[in-house]
């Protein structure tokens, strides 16, 4: 089985192909570049790389964010339309599952986020169970201060991943003191399409048309526009 | 042999996927509009059209697909728009295209928003060359001499507002709903010429300039409401009409004769403008030129233009690569010169 992963929802833009249920090749890249112009050559890279034509690959796992809007937009347009054409399932995982699997094993409590700007992050908890991790805290855009104090309730450490850690590192330790524990590798704070391969190969896929981004967050003319709504109904 | 493009059209708030057999035959042509979400908002919401996109792309391409009974694997090669339009809005297609590309090895050809609104009019009839193309739209304000296929020079544009950018203003000033273009157009049908609004020629030139037009409107309504007087919204937009159609039709009257063009063609949104559509018929009428108007439904955004304009590039062996980007600023002359 060839399952081919894709991550453009963050600075990092991140390729794999995975055959037969072992990691072959990938493509990753950590700077401020276009995914836009990047991520087709990348695709491009690993499939000759690992000898794969198109017509046979037989899944696509995505990453559907939350982080960039337009990256996530980018990575999952490129794969829904590939699964779509090809017919091949698609599989779509959250961006910030996908960077908590960098702490599998290492921490009671998983915790990855990514800077939101104005002091909010995009962020969720997950926690170890044997050889898989659990959703304790569901992902949300939230004030990192509201967040770290639901945190301070809980008992055993928590492991922080993210390729933002430094920004927010004073205010997490801070609350949380020794509870609070850091990845020692700088690498572990990055996605990983090969990752995403290998935890999306056995989960079950979505109907392609279906498939859209997870943003966390409502655009804000909406948002306005929607509490108009509201008060106007209100009086 | 026939031949088959597929072409993508995602520069603004219409999700759009066509099929055009040998560059002037239209298979398939799939619009999803997205006017009544922004309707809420009085105007297109970047954001929020980047949303729909992804929202609609495959559904999109699979119904172009469906009606023209085709696959993928029929197509000699995939257009899309790469600019200039939203950035956030255009990506979408761009990777979508590239992804259909991809998948089945075919051959990705860019392609420049306006040369698409040129080229829907050969999807009616045959161009003769050199003609003169006034592209006239919410974003757009320009006149382009083409002397062959794939060539464009421009040799006119709108220094400021884009002439269906003024009528999207006055219509909010007048508080018409959006897409308000069309309900200004409308009621300049009813209404009389009552108020002399300023014409701006700017001398020899072929630009245009609608921002002065724009004020003066906006001016008239406010020193009226504050003197008491009431002018009836029919009113002002037939005024309102009058001074743009004029300047749009005596420039590119000039134009045709000054270039001695064959074909005239005016391409674009506001091309749906049935004011604009009469005073071109009446001013050319003398003139041997053919004038050309797209059918209604090819005026506004759609991607049997872009197939169409795609074909021609195609042809002319221009082809783009898998890092080609969405270009929200892309320059039509540029475009043409691309690969020189
Ligand atoms: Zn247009």
């Amino acid at each position: 089985m060839n399952v081919l992963a894709i991550d453009t929802s963050n600075q990092v833009m991140s390729v794999a192909m995975r055959k037969d249920n072992k990691f072959v090749v990938d493509y990753t890249t950590n700077m401020k570049r276009n995914h836009s112009v990047g991520l087709m050559p990348a695709i491009d890279y690993v499939m000759k790389e690992s000898s794969t034509k198109p017509n046979e690959l037989d899944k696509i796992v995505v990453a559907i964010g939350p982080g960039s809007y337009t990256g996530v937009r980018i990575g999952l347009s490129t794969a829904k339309t590939m699964a779509w054409t090809l017919n091949i399932p698609i599989v779509t995982i959250s961006s910030l599952e996908l960077l908590a699997y960098n702490g599998l094993g290492k921490a009671r409590y998983i915790c990855p986020f990514f800077d939101a700007r104005r002091g909010l992050v995009y962020t969720g908890l997950y926690e170890n169970n044997n050889r898989q991790l659990d959703v304790k805290f569901q992902e949300e855009n939230i004030a990192l201060t509201e967040w770290l104090d639901r945190l301070k309730n809980l008992e055993g450490e928590i492991l922080f991943i993210s390729p933002d850690y430094s920004l927010h590192q004073t205010t997490i330790e801070q609350v949380l003191g020794d509870q609070a524990i850091a990845p020692i590798l700088e690498t572990d704070t990055i996605p990983k399409a090969s990752i995403l391969a290998e935890i999306g190969e056995n989960r079950p896929s979505q109907s392609v048309h279906e498939v859209t981004p997870n943003y966390l967050r409502m655009v804000e003319a909406e948002a306005n526009w929607l509490k108009e709504q509201k008060q106007k109904s209100g009086t | 042999m026939s031949e088959y493009i597929l072409g993508i059209e995602t520069s603004c708030d219409e999700t759009a996927v066509a099929i055009v057999k040998d560059g002037t035959e239209i298979v398939s042509n799939v619009v999803a509009s997205q006017i009544e979400s922004h309707k809420r908002f009085g105007g297109v919401v970047p954001e929020i059209a980047s949303r729909h996109h992804v929202e609609q792309i495959t559904v999109v391409i699979e119904e172009a697909l469906a009606k023209a009974e085709m696959t993928i694997a029929e197509m000699d090669a995939i257009a899309v728009t790469e600019g200039p339009g939203l950035v956030g809005a255009l990506l979408v297609g761009v990777n979508a295209a590239k992804a259909l590309a991809f998948a089945h090895q075919k051959p990705l050809i860019g392609v420049h928003h306006i040369a698409g609104h040129i080229y829907a009019n050969r999807l009616v009839e045959e161009f003769e060359f050199p003609l003169l193309a006034l592209v006239v739209s919410g974003g757009h304000t320009e006149l382009i001499v083409m002397k062959e296929h794939g060539k464009f020079e421009i040799i006119g544009e709108t220094r400021d507002d884009a002439a269906g950018e003024a009528y999207d203003k006055v219509a909010r000033t007048l508080k018409l709903p959006y897409p308000g273009g069309p309900k200004i157009d409308e009621l300049a049908h009813i209404g009389a010429q009552t108020i002399d609004f300023p014409r701006a020629w700017l001398e020899d030139s072929f630009d245009f300039s609608f921002s002065g037009l724009k004020s003066a409107v906006i001016n008239t309504l406010h020193n009226a409401s504050q003197k008491g007087i009431e002018y009836k919204h029919e009113d002002i937009a037939a005024s309102f009409q009058a001074s743009v159609v004029d300047v749009l039709v005596e420039k590119t009257y000039r134009a045709a004769i000054e270039n001695n063009v064959k074909q005239v063609i005016v391409a674009g949104g506001v091309a749906a403008n049935k004011g604009l559509r009469k005073a071109m018929e009446t001013k050319f009428k003398e003139e041997r030129m053919n004038v050309m108007f797209p059918p209604l439904s090819l005026c506004t955004d759609n991607a049997a233009m872009i197939a169409s304009a795609g074909y021609i590039a195609y042809k002319q062996g221009h082809r783009s690569g898998w890092d080609l980007n969405a270009n929200p600023g892309l320059d039509l002359e540029m475009y043409a010169n691309r690969g020189k």
